[in-house]
């Protein structure tokens, strides 16, 4: 079988065959628990997490000192956000967050609801970004935490990490990034950013799956209750063996990742731009979701009027896509990324994201854009919607039977 | 989401894609669901003097699921009476596409094109 042509970056990456290579070592030769200070096995492992927690804390101008290894971006959020309501609730109770974050963050607030927090979910504009006079006003003398994602995972947009920081210290709340999709993608710098709680995810950046860190800012000291109990590993924020292999991945995707952003960042660009550009000169009733500008390098996502996002991707089945359409979910609910923007449901329905990568290339998205507007002209000849378009109807004056 | 073979033949090669003239009197045209909803749906049958169904043309915005339940009763209902066009059932048309549950609801709209489309022809006569 054919493999198809991979546009999903944000939802994964490839581990880099460099990334590999410096892993392979540690699973069979150097397979030491580097928490065993008893003798050179333990010892070599043990350098070698520092060595990674140097790399990854170096990508993101912290100490490494200041990197808490977990397995991912879904734990690093519920560390910070459940870590720091416990530890701080008798000082106050709110929680601020945006309705566009990603569900590890949604669903960990939700969570704090119910046990009695409050939490003010706060709009995004028409082009995703939020408005920081509505952030400003939402803080009152219970808010604890702020916690916004640095660069979506949907559409892309870049939040103004570095202004909500500036507005979070001025009045002493701590502030969370979930910065899953941003780090080695964007430059991200904790102090000048002022951020205290920053989480991160290797497979994001050509690092393996099932590693990740949560950064938590030692000056001045921020203080979190943990989740996982145990060996008091991770400075009592997440025990657990530390999983030397994946850690060394980590840190060299991040080593790599800090070496190349600047080029690589460059390469991408210009290649999603031949792609909007491609798709949006050939094809008309065709919407982009999210900010051009402020916008990950890699992201694309689409709506393509009166053509459903499912069918679009079963005709363009070389390509591996995600939409935002409902069918593609199993709640039949269309995103919800989408619709805090105000995009109708309807063209919701009709959206698809597009990730370019390290590993994409003009030949990729030549074929992309040629195979996508042939597509898109097929399903259009045979919509309904597209036809009373072209009749003049206007869809808004037909009372739709809704099911 | 892997679909059955049938689904993805209805969905590569569509049968009876496209429009008839909805103010001929031998027209019926249905039309259900909703942008909203993701799936919409316009199935058109010509019936000839002896009430049979000589032809049918579907358009349809939706899933591969939606187009191929479509694509399918145009199928079924070419050369059958009104009657017995109005005996086929979304569980018919969900059994022979393997539908999973979540796309039932295309069969149903299937279902329900058909009858708006009889109902649309008759109201003319």
């Amino acid at each position: 079988m054919k493999r198809p042509i991979y546009m999903d970056n944000q939802a994964t990456t490839p581990v880099d065959p460099r990334v590999l290579e410096e892993m392979i070592p540690w699973f069979t030769e150097k397979f030491g628990n580097p928490a065993s200070s008893s003798h050179a096995f333990g010892w070599e492992a043990d350098a070698a997490v520092k060595k990674a927690r140097k790399q990854v804390a170096d990508l993101i101008g912290a100490d490494a000192k200041e990197i808490v290894f977990t397995s991912g971006a879904t734990e690093s959020n519920n560390i910070a956000i459940q870590g720091i309501a416990q530890f701080h609730k008798d000082r106050g109770n709110h929680i601020v967050t945006l309705v566009s974050e990603h569900k590890a963050v949604l669903d960990t607030c939700r969570h704090l609801e119910s046990e009695g927090f409050e939490v003010t979910y706060l709009p995004v504009q028409p082009n995703g970004l939020v408005d920081l006079e509505v952030l400003t006003a939402a803080l009152t003398d219970q808010t604890i935490l702020v916690t916004v994602m640095a660069a979506n995972n949907e559409i892309g947009v870049l939040q103004p990490i570095a202004e909500i920081g500036a507005i979070c210290k001025e009045r002493s709340i701590y502030f969370h990034t979930d910065a899953a999709q941003a780090v080695g993608k964007i430059p991200m710098d904790v102090n000048a950013m002022n951020i205290d709680l920053l989480s991160l995810s290797g497979h994001k950046f050509y690092g393996p799956k099932g590693v990740g860190a949560l950064y938590v800012r030692r000056r001045p000291r921020v203080r979190l209750k943990a989740v996982m109990h145990g060996g008091g590993h991770e400075r009592g924020m997440r025990s657990g063996t530390l999983a030397t292999p994946l850690l060394v991945g980590l840190g060299f995707a991040a080593q790599l990742a800090m070496e190349e952003m600047e080029e690589e960042n460059k390469r991408v660009y210009a290649l999603r731009e031949n792609m909007r550009q491609g798709i949006m000169k050939q094809l008309t009733h065709v919407e982009l979701n999210g900010d051009l500008e402020k916008r990950l390098a890699g992201n694309l996502n689409i709506s393509f009027n009166y053509v459903e996002g499912e069918s679009l991707m079963m005709a363009i089945k070389d390509v591996a896509v995600s939409s935002g359409s409902a069918c593609t979910s199993a709640s039949l609910e269309p995103s919800y990324v989408l619709r805090a923007l105000g995009v109708n449901e309807e063209m919701a329905h009709t959206s698809i994201r597009f990730g370019l990568g390290r590993f994409s290339t003009q030949e990729e998205v030549d074929f992309v854009v040629k195979t996508v507007v042939k597509a898109v002209n097929n399903l259009r000849e045979m919509s309904p919607l597209w036809e009373m378009a072209q009749e003049g109807v206007n869809m808004d004056d037909i009372e739709w039977a809704a099911h | 989401m892997a679909y059955n073979d049938k689904v993805l033949d209805h969905y590569e090669n569509p049968r009876n894609v496209g429009s008839m003239d909805k103010a001929d009197s031998h027209v019926g045209t249905g039309m259900v669901g909703a942008p909203a909803c993701g799936d919409v749906m316009k199935l058109q049958i010509r019936v000839e003097d002896d009430g049979t169904i000589s032809d049918a043309k579907f358009k349809t915005f939706g899933c591969g699921s939606a187009i191929a339940s479509s694509s399918l009763v145009t199928e079924w209902i070419k050369g059958k009476s009104l009657d017995e066009a109005l005996s086929i059932k979304n569980s018919d048309i969900a059994e022979e596409l393997a539908l999973p549950p979540v796309k039932i609801h295309c069969s149903v709209l299937a279902e329900d094109a058909i009858k708006q489309a009889i109902s649309d022809y008759q109201k003319k006569q």
